[in-house]
């Protein structure tokens, strides 16, 4: 095994900045960060009033990168062809929602609250993304 | 309105901190998967970064009766490890090492304006409905149920 690319102190800022961010809405709405969980129910729109915030949380992750970028240049690069970003999409969303959480929602604020259901789901998709990632770099593409 | 507020800080603090960590780069996530290739522990970082802060921050907020601007506190009720579950997290891993997208950085990259992270939003929220339209029979007594409690996504 060879470490490369490791950038452990913007690792650690970025993901205190994403603790922080998670423990305001819970402190201040009541509700977890888990942006599956946000994205998804939009769509179920059973009650107005449970939209606006929905969406002005989903513009704020837009707003909050975009202003990173205002002052440095994040690189960037997504390798998939056009069919395999449509496929991944695919298998994201119906993924997440069928699983009751993503990365966010499962990885960090489930297993902040010691959820075995989050530790468990989270394991699974860090097992199930490293299986394809071998297969498609080592298998298929070596 | 207040809450509407709180969401859009709370996204863009989150937004700054997925562009920081570097976690908005799909091939950077895809270095941290690779784990028998050029590996980039970075990922394991920011979500040890992420859980210091929020089991802290959580455990004092949750001290609270209620949230600041809510009456309540939305949390997952106590459903066990299913079928669901694992299914649900499987198919999501698949589609993450695809293309190193989940749902927060695919979201916020929409911010540098690529094409590919317009398509794959695009596809996952199609993901998402037909999740609601296939399910929608089997799951339509659990989703009313879990309406009251949210579950943890």
């Amino acid at each position: 095994m060879v470490i490369e690319n490791f950038t452990p102190v913007a690792a650690l800022l970025g993901g205190a900045l994403i603790g922080i961010a998670a423990t305001l809405l819970l402190l201040l709405n009541g509700r977890l960060a888990g942006v599956s969980g946000i994205a998804g129910r939009l769509l179920l729109s059973l009650r107005p009033g449970d939209v606006a915030w929905r969406v002005m949380f989903l513009l704020g992750l837009v707003v909050g990168a975009g202003a990173y970028g205002l002052v440095a240049s994040p690189a960037i690069r997504i390798d998939a062809s056009l069919p395999v970003v449509v496929l991944g999409g695919l298998l994201v969303g119906f993924g997440t929602q069928l699983g009751s959480g993503c990365t966010s929602g499962h990885g960090v604020c489930g297993i902040a609250r010691l959820s075995p259901r989050s530790i468990i789901a989270t394991l699974v998709f860090m097992i199930c993304g490293g299986v394809t990632v071998f297969l498609v770099r080592h298998i298929i593409g070596g | 309105m207040l809450r509407s507020a709180a969401a859009l800080l709370a996204g863009m603090l989150f937004g700054l901190g997925l562009a920081v960590s570097g976690m908005v780069n799909p091939a950077k996530v895809l270095g941290f998967l690779d784990i028998t290739g050029r590996w980039d522990p970075s990922l394991a970082l920011v979500m040890a970064g992420a859980l210091a802060v929020a089991m802290l921050g959580f455990r004092v907020a949750l001290r609270r009766p209620a949230p600041l601007l809510d009456e309540q506190f939305a949390l997952p009720g106590g459903q066990g490890i299913d079928g669901r579950l694992v299914t649900g997290a499987a198919l999501f891993g698949v589609g993450w090492g695809l293309v190193g997208f989940c749902p927060g950085p695919a979201v916020a990259s929409l911010a540098f304006g690529l094409g590919d992270s317009f398509t794959f939003v695009a596809a996952m929220f199609v993901g998402m409905w037909l999740y609601r339209v296939v399910g929608q029979s089997r799951a339509r007594q659990q989703e009313l149920r879990t309406m009251e409690d949210e579950p943890a996504d």
